[in-house]
């Protein structure tokens, strides 16, 4: 079903780090539950619209005026690393 | 073996709304770093996003500007990737259902005929926040995010791989340009990032129907640098592929100090965008009467005015192309005729003197000093005779720097034009006499001459003498 | 009766006639907290001092005769809640020591009726559980059985109205995780209809099913709350404009002559005995009041859990994406890199559930499994929903067991997560369809554990479904007993 290969995938692109010891573990749960979701291949939805809202919905909008911003001391409040202001990071290279 | 290039571009364009896409903080630029921002474009946990009604309007406007059609249902959706520029961790864009399709644009390059671009979408996204590098005190090792441009609205256009030379590219982009700055939906402003853009380029064999591998060269700030870019990456891809290599599909970054593109596949690693209905934002729904709405608000378009110029006012293409570069140099000009019916007259101030102080002061045509009712004004003076053309010249310069009346100038300065031929007469007749020798050489054949009778004539008369007159007395008189 | 002890309801009467002040009332409730969660771990931050402030804000207000139905009320909120200027974790390590600058809409409107907050609620992590064991701030206990799981992923919200250590919650419901605790905890749960309460403000699992409900101890409490946070908001796109009614107006209308369905997929799964005799005795309950039942089928019930682990794990996939270590919570000392910083991060600060969870979510909707996953799954919603817009035809209300079994025991399962998730099956439905339910007590096993039942209502349904409720509660004593820590 999903392999060790598919799982360390999956984690690189959501941003997880897998310890040797956990993958196998992982693996196997996640060829479980991923086993146990094929079952939907056995509706035929042809035909059938996906639903993305379940409510009807439509056209929620704002108007194009300002509203107050919360200021550089709210907004770096909770920064890991605050540089002036600034949220600072490790050097990216471009 | 001869190539032929293949290009596409996918501009984005900054739009010029009060307030961001999805919140309510301002989109001026140059703001302190973070301070333009809200749980919302902080992407803080719990924050949702509110669709901007303004950012739609201008996408319709761009979508009835380029003859697209507008979608009556479009949808947002995300676009998942990390990067510490994007605070959520995905993009709100537009994927499979974009709010404008199949438009396009018509470019005229000089000498050939006019080519149709196609325009395969447009769509609605937010833009990313700004990484600063190391020139900050304290980020020597690091880098800084500031988030006052996360979700700045953005209108992305995409065209059909439809342009075929780097010229055909830098035309199509000034065209655009022209559109989006003409409709007011962006300011133009390209230093500050306000219209981007990002080139598809490929070359396959001429005669070939198959495109070739294509490499994309993101990020160019500036036509020149367009050009320079996609002709750079054409050369090298035709010279790795003679060369026995293949073009790899790639990101890659133009360096104008070296005029190279190089490749960012350091940092690239395989893009799994995994877009998807964004369930935060309701589905955008738009019925004709807002597109009728929108189509009524839109300003007559560079190309109807052209044909406007040239068949109503008979102005000439080239007049008709200078002077609707932008909204505003068109809204001078038009007032300008308004008040003054010689369309040729009023064209060549324009293109002339007025462009060129514009110029020399550094200042759009917004800034000029001189009233559109004014050049008018002045216009009439010459055509009625009052004054002569070289004379309005410098009452020009006097009603750029004054901001007064040219009337109020002539009068003031006594630069009222001398037409009358008894006035004119008598001062050849000093002139001639006063400069025997002169006389002489003229009318032994050194025709040359002439002109420094006419320099006399008017030094003696202050630059008022009539130059019609003058010329034509003159010339009997030396003859004889 | 000790002050702890109250409704919202007798606790408004008795502020009203000065029997006891919001702060006398307040104390009552911290001493309570403080007495119990050595024995239940409810919360994880409690705001002695804030709690305090607005007990004497409360009563001055009481005083000058501006009191609103909760001024005074001393209420807690699932850590899940952005309370401004108050921890909020969620559950999770990765936002151990996050405060955020605003707050709530739902907690807003209640503070700005002068609620008084207790403090926020334990749950499992980013609201991804049915048992609480996957908080990272300990196990709830279950007050009836402190060797049970409350529930969850509400574990915090329910054990403290069953501990009496709240006169009332909020919670969010994404799969069942208000009703489902509730059940198990003894008391009224509410999911109303999506949409139909605010969503800014409330740390996001999955977009298109998360909502916001409230948590108490009898029915009447519940459409007191409901009310106090339901209507538009103008910050939430998916928040719906229509008008808010009185809920507490209709609860009176009792029952004769509705028709209530029995959907037969939800009453043979393997449901343990005594939740069968405590449906048996409720059907029994009801008609004697005069309601009428029906027997109608829900036939793509058995697909509801698989479709809701594919649109759920996907949404929150991406929901998460934002815990990155760049603007706010955990970040790495471990890393020199940036890429290396966002992924340590992430590692360090998420369990293993929330990552399980990412990881289905994020393969769902990777390339190449997209439509098979995702777009299948959305597909399959839309035949759940036509089930229950077909059954509402025939019925007005539908009753089911909230869960198979009642409260199992901490450690059961929580190494078997597809197990876990199973135990879902008869609230999930209801988040795919959108519409709304509630749980209330029904009954107790031999062992003295709760039973809930829940009654499922047309979209935007609520004062239907709380009036059948109370109709049901006041003839029966469930309510009424109490858990003795």
């Amino acid at each position: 079903m999903i392999t060790v290969a598919d799982v360390k995938h999956v984690a690189r692109l959501a941003r997880l780090n897998l310890r040797e010891d956990e993958i196998p573990l992982f693996t196997g749960q996640l060829s479980a539950i991923l086993g146990y979701v094929d079952q939907l291949k056995e509706l035929d939805t042809d035909g059938i619209l996906p639903t993305s809202h379940a409510v009807p919905m439509e056209n929620a909008f704002r108007e194009d005026t300002i509203s107050p911003s919360i200021g550089v001391d709210k907004a770096l409040a909770n920064a890991p690393h605050r540089v002036d202001t600034f949220f600072g990071v490790p050097k990216v290279i471009e | 073996m001869k190539f032929q290039p293949v290009i596409g571009l996918e501009v984005h364009v900054q739009l010029k709304t009060a307030t961001k896409i999805f919140c309510g903080c301002s989109t001026q630029f140059g703001a302190e770093p973070n301070s333009q921002t809200c749980p919302v474009c902080l992407g803080l946990p719990g924050a949702l996003p509110v669709l901007n009604k303004s950012v739609v309007d201008c996408a319709i406007k761009a979508g009835l500007a380029t003859n697209c059609t507008i979608a009556p249902r479009s949808i947002f959706a995300r676009k998942n990737y990390f990067y510490p520029d994007l605070p959520k961790g995905y993009q709100i864009s537009q994927f499979e259902d974009p709010i404008c399709q199949k438009g396009w644009l018509d470019i005229h390059l000089e000498g050939l005929e006019p080519k149709r671009i196609g325009i395969t979408r447009i769509h609605m996204e937010e833009d990313a926040g700004k990484l600063v590098h190391g020139d900050v005190p304290g980020l020597e090792n690091g880098s800084g995010v500031d988030l006052n441009r996360a979700c700045t609205p953005l209108l992305e256009v995409v065209s059909e791989p439809d342009l075929r030379t780097s010229d055909e590219a830098v035309a199509y982009l000034k065209k655009l340009y022209q559109i989006v700055t003409w409709l007011g939906i962006c300011d133009g402003n390209m230093e500050e990032g306000s219209f981007r853009c990002d080139a598809n380029v490929s070359v396959m064999p001429v005669g070939s129907d198959t495109f070739g591998t294509r490499a994309e060269i993101k990020n160019v700030n500036s036509f020149k640098f367009v050009k320079q870019a996609i002709e750079y990456e054409i050369q090298r891809q035709i010279d790795l592929i003679e060369d026995g290599g293949t073009v790899v599909q790639e990101t890659r970054l133009f360096d104008p100090t070296s005029g190279r593109t190089r490749s960012m596949r350091g940092k690239e690693e395989a893009h799994d965008y995994r877009y998807f209905p964004d369930p935060d934002l309701v589905p955008l729904v738009i019925g004709p009467a807002w597109v009728e709405r929108i189509a009524g608000e839109l300003p007559e378009l560079p190309a109807a005015k052209q044909k406007r110029f040239m068949s109503d006012l008979g102005l000439p293409e080239y007049d008709a192309e200078v002077l609707t570069a932008t909204r505003a140099l068109t809204e001078y000009f038009e007032a300008c005729v308004a008040s003054h019916g010689n369309a040729k007259s009023v064209s060549n101030w324009v293109m002339g003197e007025v462009t060129r102080a514009l110029n020399d002061n550094g200042i759009d045509i917004a800034a000029c000093p001189v009233a559109p009712a004014r050049l008018a004004a002045l216009l009439k003076l010459i055509d009625s005779g009052t004054i002569s053309g070289k004379i309005a010249k410098t009452v020009f310069d006097e009603m750029w720097k004054g901001g007064r009346a040219p009337q109020d100038i002539v009068e003031e300065q006594g630069l009222v034009q001398v037409s009358d031929s008894g006035a004119i007469e008598t001062i050849i007749d000093q002139v001639i006499a006063a400069n025997a020798g002169q006389v002489e050489e003229y009318r032994s054949g050194k025709d040359k001459v002439f002109g420094f009778f006419v320099g006399q004539v008017m030094k003696a008369s202050k630059g008022k003498a009539n130059p019609a007159v003058v010329n034509e007395l003159l010339l009997k008189k030396l003859k004889g | 009766m000790e002050l702890f002890d109250l409704t919202i309801h007798q606790m408004r009467a008795g502020l009203a006639a000065k029997r006891f002040s919001s702060v006398e009332a307040t104390r009552a409730m911290l001493e309570r907290i403080q007495a119990t969660e050595p024995a239940i771990n409810a919360f994880i931050t409690v705001t002695p001092e804030q709690a305090l402030a607005d007990a004497e804000a409360a009563d001055r207000r009481i005083a000058a005769g501006d009191a609103l139905p909760l001024t005074g009320i001393p209420l807690a909120v699932k850590d899940i809640f952005l309370t401004e200027g108050v921890r909020t974790t969620c559950g999770s390590r990765i936002l151990a020591e996050f405060i955020p600058p605003y707050s709530a809409t739902s907690w807003e409107r209640l503070r700005s009726q002068g609620a008084v907050l207790l403090g926020k609620l334990n749950q499992d992590e980013f609201a991804m559980g049915s048992s609480n064991e996957s908080s990272a701030y300990g196990t709830t206990r279950n007050p009836w059985d402190t060797n049970r799981i409350p529930g969850g992923s509400s574990g915090g919200s329910a054990a403290a109205i069953a501990a009496r250590q709240a006169t009332a919650t909020l919670g969010t419901d994404t799969g069942g995780s208000i009703r489902q605790p509730a059940s198990h905890c003894g008391c009224v749960g509410l999911k109303p209809t999506y949409g139909r309460v605010s969503r800014y403000g409330v740390i996001a699992y999955a977009s298109s099913l998360d909502q916001v409900g409230p948590m108490t101890r009898d029915v009447a409490d519940c459409a007191l709350l409901l009310g106090a946070v339901a209507g538009l908001d103008p910050k939430d796109s998916t928040s719906v404009d229509i008008p808010v009614p009185d809920y507490g107006a209709a609860l009176g209308n009792g029952v004769k002559g509705l028709k209530i369905g029995l959907p037969k997929e939800y009453f043979i799964h393997g449901l343990a005995p005594e939740v069968q005799s405590a449906m048996d005795a409720a059907i029994a309950t009801y008609r004697s009041l005069g309601a009428e039942f029906v027997d109608i089928s829900l036939p793509h019930t058995d697909y509801a859990v698989a479709t809701y682990y594919l649109i759920a794990t996907a949404e929150a996939s991406s929901n998460l994406a934002r815990y990155d270590g760049v603007r706010f919570g955990h970040r790495s000392s471990q890393a020199d890199n940036l890429i290396d910083m966002m992924t340590q991060s992430r590692s360090e600060g998420f369990g293993a559930e929330v990552k399980r969870r990412i990881m289905i979510g994020t393969y769902a909707l990777s390339s190449g499994y997209y439509d098979a996953y995702y777009v299948k799954a959305q597909k399959v919603r839309t035949l759940i929903m036509r089930d229950f817009t077909r059954a509402f035809e025939l019925v007005d209300l539908i009753l089911t067991p909230v869960a198979p079994t009642p409260a199992f025991a901490i450690g059961e399962k929580v190494n078997d997560p597809l197990q876990m998730y199973l135990s879902d099956i008869f609230t999930i439905p209801v988040n795919l369809a959108g519409t709304c339910a509630m749980s209330l007590p029904a009954g107790f096993s031999p062992d003295g554990l709760p039973i809930g039942l829940q009654l499922i209502g047309k979209p935007f349904g609520e004062a239907s479904i709380l009036s059948a409720a109370h109709a049901f509660e006041q003839s029966t004593e469930w309510h009424l007993r109490k858990a003795v820590i």
